[in-house]
């Protein structure tokens, strides 16, 4: 595995000059582009201004467009969600930013009985086009609430559109796309791909942020994952390769809507299927996609579906993580587990 | 848990008042001085507090009989409900808390659209931008931020718009409200918050409720105005409230009213309230109607007589028929418009669904003709 990963969507629509972009700074380059091109996008959250956010995503943003569109909040994560519904009712186009997973929880209230709900309430006349950034899951040695994984509760909540993009390039399209969208969309950003970076020129382009992408291609067994999971599926079908298995790998994109089409055109191709993800797996978000997966194409499967996934426990301390998140061996002897 | 005796830097306090009980204006102190709105703008609050008191009753009547899944009265509440409502300009927006659906109809929304969510047909049925007004909203004080939102979204466009949210007593312990007054001081939001303090929280009186005497007490230490009126006098409280708009309307910020009232009826028609407080107290806030007290003062004035009165009377008993037609006739409602505003963008599984319940329902109908 190269420290950049490749993105056949980038590489076809990159021009000569190229240069490295990490996760991060196309975040922060789509909001630049996002806040230049419409008046009504405005960004607040905890220290998202002088700083630049903690992971200075928002880095350069209060300098270039001034306090009315970019500003640092109080404290309050409900307080920041709200008022973002109040300005998304009189026009604007918030981008928010929870600072880390488990503090985007205060809000969860105002996420789920109103950002989620306000269209449908209101019949359509009220919509909402609110953007909430999560940073989100582990591997970044994050002391206790900061690497948790809340995907789940997000996309078990009608009426939200739940995206999390696995490398700069998605990072920049998905963006972009979640800003100009009139839903509400959770936008989740999986820390440890923060200083991922690769070689493109923005603005870029990639697939439409609700459809799955094959970040692979293979003959044998589909590896679905998003997020920081698509990075650990793709070093296992490295390694597989090794091995003469040939792994497919599917990076969701969009966990809400789910694109069904692309999931399961790979499984039928394949016959067998495995789902990838940090989160604990007892209700978690792989179980949805091994039940749709069946529900459409089990006379495709040779094999039941696994799930490779965070224990259920809560998330350990720094010196922990690595015995809980779902690595290449874990992968491959999961894989094994089938016995072929 | 033991009631304690309230803080000793919130002590208790006579509430600012135009109107004494028996309607005569009040002068001196514990007017603060706050003028007495002009006649014709009292005789209007006063039409509109006849027609909803009306409709309050018309529809808890209707709730009993089962044609409301439920509905939360205001009754008592008209001075604060109403003086709310006229402060406001037209492009002012009125954010409203369960009980306020008859400040929702004096802002103009027709009955329909402003029962939709208590009817049970639909969980909001108005445009919220025509009217300049929030859904309906239960999640107790939820909504203040989103004022606060809104109000500061104006200001940043520069137009000059202000917010108004209406809460209860309980609504005070939620964090959102906190969240909410403290965002408004600090951004200096054109909002102003109402506390309508009717007593209970469903049945929980005010000492299980905080340790102030007067939850306005609190303004301070978010660094807003605040001001104790009498709840039941509808000109103290218009008053109170416009004043509050326009210095929010001129850049001045935030401030926290409390007006003190009572609610006479049941929390809900599901309530009992002979549980946890007895008729004598009832019968004593009754004795402080809101309604009674500006008809006093309007006719000692010479701006109401028996004919005007009447023609109130008539006005009222017209939107009560309105009402009865209205809710006595069933909705007709399309069950597959579950599906159409979930979200703005298409969405695969929300046609795939759609489908499914229009099978169901054509299934169905062949099934009853058969
Ligand atoms: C967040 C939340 N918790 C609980 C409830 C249930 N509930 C509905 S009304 C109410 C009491 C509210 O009291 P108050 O704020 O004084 O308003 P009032 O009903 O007296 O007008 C409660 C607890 C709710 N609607 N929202
Ligand atoms: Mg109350």
């Amino acid at each position: 595995m190269t420290l950049i990963d490749e993105n056949p969507a980038a590489v076809a629509s990159a021009p000569a000059r190229t240069k490295p972009v990490t996760m991060a700074a196309a975040l922060g380059a789509a909001l630049r582009d996002a806040m230049a091109e419409d008046p009504d996008v405005v960004v607040f959250g905890e220290d998202i201004g002088t700083l630049g956010g903690v992971f200075r995503v928002t880095d350069g943003l209060a300098a270039q467009f001034g306090d009315g569109r970019v500003w640092d909040s109080p404290a309050a994560e409900s307080g920041i969600v709200g008022t973002a519904i109040g300005m998304a009712e009189y026009g604007l186009r918030p981008v928010v930013e929870m600072q880390f997973d488990a503090f985007s929880y205060p809000a969860f209230q105002q996420i789920t009985s109103h950002l989620a709900k306000m269209g449908s309430r209101t019949k359509g006349r009220m919509r909402l086009p609110v953007v909430v950034r999560i940073p989100c899951a582990g591997g970044i040695g994050g002391i206790e609430h900061h690497s948790d994984s809340s995907e789940a509760y997000w996309a078990a909540t009608p009426g939200l559109t739940v995206v999390m993009p696995s490398n700069p390039t998605d990072a920049y399209s998905m963006l972009r796309e979640a800003i100009a969208c009139d839903d509400p969309v959770i936008f989740m950003e999986p820390k440890s791909r923060y200083w991922m970076s690769e070689q493109i020129d923005l603005p870029v382009h990639s697939l439409p942020m609700t459809r799955a992408r094959v970040a692979r291609i293979g003959t044998d067994v589909t590896l679905i994952a998003y997020g920081s999971g698509v990075k650990v599926a793709l070093d296992a079908a490295e390694a597989a390769a090794e091995e003469e298995l040939s792994i497919e790998v599917v990076d969701l994109r969009s966990l809400s809507p789910f694109d069904d089409e692309t999931v399961c055109a790979s499984v039928r191709k394949t016959g067998r299927a495995a789902v990838i993800h940090e989160a604990a797996g007892f209700g978690g978000f792989g179980a949805e996609v091994a039940a749709r997966v069946t529900e459409r194409a089990f006379f495709s499967l040779e094999a039941p579906i696994l799930r490779i996934t965070g224990f259920d426990i809560p998330f350990p301390a720094p010196k922990l993580e690595q015995y809980n998140l779902p690595n290449v061996e874990r992968v491959l002897a999961a894989l094994d587990t089938w016995e072929w | 848990m033991t009631d304690s005796d309230v803080f000793v830097g919130s002590a208790a306090r006579a509430p600012i008042r135009l109107l004494d009980e028996s309607g005569s204006p009040v002068v001196g102190e514990q007017a603060a001085g706050f003028g007495m709105p002009s006649a014709e703008l009292l005789l209007k609050m006063y039409r509109q507090m006849v027609l909803v008191r009306r409709f309050d009753v018309q529809v808890t009547t209707l709730t009993r009989q089962g044609r409301l899944a439920t509905y939360a009265p205001a009754l008592g509440q008209e001075a604060c409900e109403i003086a709310g409502v006229e402060a406001l300009a037209p492009q002012d927006w009125l954010f409203p808390s369960h009980r306020d659906t008859v400040a929702m109809l004096a802002r103009g929304i027709p009955p329909q659209g402003a029962l939709a969510f208590f009817r049970g047909e639909w969980h909001s049925d108005f445009d919220p931008k025509q009217y300049r007004v929030a859904p309906l909203t239960v999640p107790l004080a939820t909504h203040l931020l989103h004022a606060v939102g809104l109000a500061t979204a104006a200001k940043l466009k520069g137009d000059p718009v202000v917010s108004l949210g209406f809460l209860g007593d309980g609504a005070t312990s939620e964090g959102d409200a906190h969240e909410a007054f403290n965002f408004a001081t600090t951004w200096q939001s054109p909002t102003v918050f109402v506390i309508q303090n009717n007593q209970y929280a469903i049945s929980v009186p005010l000492a299980r409720q905080s340790h102030l005497a007067h939850f306005v007490d609190r303004a301070a230490g978010y660094g807003m105005p605040g001001y104790l009126v009498d709840g039941n006098d509808a000109a103290a409280m218009y008053a109170v409230i416009s004043s509050a708009v326009e210095r929010a309307r001129e850049g001045g910020g935030p401030t926290l009213i409390e007006g003190v009232t009572y609610r006479v009826e049941a929390h809900t028609n599901s309530d009992d309230p002979t549980r946890y407080r007895t008729a004598a107290e009832v019968d004593a806030w009754r004795a402080r109607d809101p309604l009674t007290r500006l008809e006093r003062y309007l006719r000692a004035a010479g701006e109401l007589d028996d004919e005007l009165a009447e023609r109130f009377a008539l006005e009222a008993e017209d939107l009560a028929a309105r009402t009865r037609e209205l809710m006595n006739t069933e909705p007709v409602l399309d069950p597959l418009e579950l599906f159409d505003h979930v979200y703005a963008a298409e969405r695969p599984a929300m046609a795939e669904q759609r489908a499914l319940l229009e099978r169901e329902l054509t299934d169905t109908q062949a099934g009853a003709q058969r």
